[in-house]
């Protein structure tokens, strides 16, 4: 077992990408109470958004640290634009529509997405190479190795998490989110622009999924179409087990999934096929166990 | 009403007397079409070998229909299986429902072509597997339609098995893919190098598709084998041998055919690749008579992707099925019959004898290396001579 910190630095970097989907999911699901289920193909499309720009900076000619800024910034952007346009043109007009509806709605969007994505990028239906852009190498602790990448993105998924934290809690459009998810109608009552406040929420949340593309992408140098689609199923559950709009269960719910596949690959070597299976398996006996979550939305801390 | 029968009788019967007569007049001049099926992985992970093998196939064709002296010209169906088991059952469906279509060439992917042979004994649609290695899309039952002209895994993983004894190799984990294919490799893998006396410190098995490769790979690290055996196809070996650089893993990678072309070498770049083992059930094209003519019809023909390690196995299979028919007819059931007496038909990758199973018996495995980013055959390596050496020799 002298692997523990080599697993535990696996199962951190899992847990930051788990962790930044499920956050998006709860913050969709605690000021609008709409399940985003194109959130995981909205992290697909900032990948790809990333590699597009990598190929173009490079193409530019401009060094790799600032080929690394100009992905992530056009991830992001993208992914807030297209989050924003979804809440806008399609979120807002069905807010009164069955639950239901919504949730076919968003699934549809994503598919549209993913299959757009694979029909109109070049050799789309390939898994695409995703350039090396930060430093390689490490270092060995006692058995365990450090890789110098995994270290910068754990850090970088930590920070993007605090930030997002500290933007609903202390600052002013945070402030208006939460009025927002609180109580819709006093919240315009009292001079906040919902028609702003909704897209830009939703911008928010699809940065992160941004961000987590970015990570993705850099970590394992290998990106494909169909990525986010196991993503948004861990981090909605994820998101669920923690307990759905609450921006702590969603990170703790995010890192549980991945510490269970890591415990599943570690402590039984030959069952590394089943770990999804044994993941899934304990995540429904503690649904079943606690049905809203780790820790539940509080109404009075929605978001 | 009876004249109007009358004539309308004479005019059926002006009708289709004049058809035959000018059907046997234009026969004349241009030769019957004949209808052929190509399956393989076109888009996903896999294409480059499908892409490689559609290639190699459409050769054949052209070159067939180059030839003066057939009966028959030839029109090649090309469909896309993905790799996909579910989208193979959907594409041999549509073909082998299609009665215009006489025989198929199909499957790159194992676990796709054990999938559907059941589908071409239904139809009765006769057909030659390009690539596909599992030895149970022909042994697991009798079909009379199913052929293959590529090998068994069997025998390169007993070849493999007595290759890394030889070396004195003696930890080995083993890592495959979840799949009929992975789990076939690694059955017999295990088989053969437990008989040898060696030891299997632990076997991984992973769905083709997984990304992350870590917490195996650490517990990989851990066992710290001499080995690692791969069993699985291109996009995963790849990522293996990508990752295990990563986690600073330096033990020898073993593979099988489902790694070996030119894909794997782009795919983890030379470096990496560089002493990466292999066993093919072929030797190199340069060695085999006619071998050198394919290589030179492929360029000519301006094909833009190589035609990687199952193409001229694809060349070979569409070849088979167009000589069938030209000797038989364009009939199913015959040339169903006749494929099933090949025997000693010489090919490029071989002489290609089909046993009562409609197997290939004889392919000639081979032992390959990567070095400076292509695979040699290891007689003919710097790793023979002592001036490269393998990882991890004890």
């Amino acid at each position: 077992m002298g692997m523990i910190g080599q697993h535990l630095l696996n199962g951190l970097m899992q847990g930051t990408i788990y962790g930044l989907v499920a956050m998006g999911f709860t913050i969709f699901f605690g000021v609008m109470n709409v399940i985003k289920f194109s959130h995981g193909d909205v992290l697909t499309l900032g990948a790809f958004g990333g590699l597009v720009a990598v190929w173009a900076a490079n193409a530019l000619g401009l060094s790799v640290p600032l080929q690394f800024i100009v992905a992530l910034c056009v991830a992001m952007a993208l992914t807030a634009v297209v989050g924003a346009g979804i809440s806008h043109f399609l979120i807002m007009p069905l807010r009164n529509a069955p639950p239901l509806n919504m949730l076919l709605m968003t699934m549809m969007v994503g598919t549209a997405i993913r299959e757009a994505i694979r029909l109109f990028f070049p050799n789309g239906t390939n898994p695409q190479r995703f350039p090396e852009l930060l430093p390689a190498g490490g270092f060995n602790i006692g058995p365990s190795f450090f890789r110098t990448d995994a270290i910068i993105l754990i850090i970088a998924g930590a920070a993007s998490i605090g930030a997002v934290y500290w933007i609903i809690n202390h600052s002013k459009f945070g402030l208006a989110m939460r009025a927002v998810a609180e109580d819709t109608e006093t919240a315009r009552v009292m001079g906040i622009n919902f028609g702003r406040i909704i897209p830009l929420t939703f911008a928010l949340g699809s940065i992160t999924a941004g961000f987590a593309g970015m990570i993705y992408a850099l970590y394992y140098s290998e990106i494909n179409y169909s990525m986010g689609l196991l993503l948004a199923v861990i981090g909605f559950t994820a998101a669920i087990v923690g307990g759905l709009g609450n921006i702590w269960g969603a990170i703790i719910g995010g890192y549980l999934f991945a510490g269970l596949q890591t415990f599943v690959v570690a402590a039984m070597p030959s069952m590394s096929d089943y770990k999804n299976v044994f993941a899934f398996v304990l995540i429904i006996v503690l649904i079943t166990w606690r049905p809203t979550g780790l820790l539940a939305e509080r109404g009075s801390e929605r978001v | 009403m009876g004249t109007i029968t009358k004539r309308g009788l004479a005019a059926l019967a002006v009708a289709s007397v004049l058809p035959l007569a000018f059907g046997s007049f234009s026969a004349a001049f241009a030769k019957d079409k004949v209808k052929i099926a190509f399956v393989g992985p076109l888009t996903g992970a896999i294409s480059p070998h499908g892409i490689g093998g559609r290639n190699s196939a459409e050769l054949a064709v052209k070159l067939m229909n180059a030839e003066p002296n057939t009966k028959y010209e030839y029109e090649l169906v090309v469909l896309d299986d993905e790799c996909k088991p579910n989208v193979g059952v959907q594409v041999v469906t549509k073909i082998a429902s299609d009665r215009s279509i006489i025989a198929a060439i199909p499957h790159y992917c194992s676990a796709t072509a054990i999938a559907t042979v059941d589908i071409f004994n239904r139809f009765k649609m006769p057909m030659v597997v390009w690539a596909a290695v599992l030895p149970e899309i022909t042994y697991a039952k009798k079909y009379p339609e199913v052929h293959r002209v590529s090998g068994i895994l069997i025998g390169q993983n007993r070849i493999g098995a007595q290759f890394m004894k030889a070396r004195g190799y003696k930890k080995f984990v083993s890592f495959a893919d979840s799949t009929d294919y992975g789990k076939s490799m690694n059955k017999y893998f295990t088989q053969f190098t437990l008989e040898n006396g060696s030891e299997i410190l632990g076997s991984f098995s992973v769905p083709p598709d997984q990304q992350d490769l870590s917490a195996e790979l650490t517990k990989i690290k851990e066992l710290n084998p001499e080995v690692i055996y791969f069993g699985g196809l291109t996009p995963l070996g790849a990522r293996l041998r990508t990752q295990m650089a990563k986690f600073g893993i330096n033990a020898q990678l073993e593979g099988n055919s489902g790694i070996m072309g030119d894909a794997f070498v782009n795919a983890a770049g030379p470096e990496l690749a560089e002493g990466t083992l292999t066993f093919f059930d072929s030797p190199p094209l340069s060695k085999m008579p006619g071998g050198k003519m394919f290589s030179d019809a492929y360029k000519a023909a301006g094909y833009s992707e190589p035609p990687e390690a199952y193409g001229p196995f694809a060349y070979v299979a569409t070849r088979l099925v167009m000589e069938t028919i030209e000797k038989v007819g364009p009939d199913r059931a015959k040339v169903t019959a006749d494929l099933g007496d090949v025997k000693d038909r010489p090919s490029i990758v071989g002489p290609v004898t089909f046993d009562d199973h409609g197997q290939n018996i004889t392919p000639l495995t081979t032992s390959y290396v990567v070095q400076d980013g292509k695979w040699v055959v290891w007689e003919e390596s710097e790793y023979v001579s002592g001036k490269r050496k393998l990882k991890n020799l004890p």
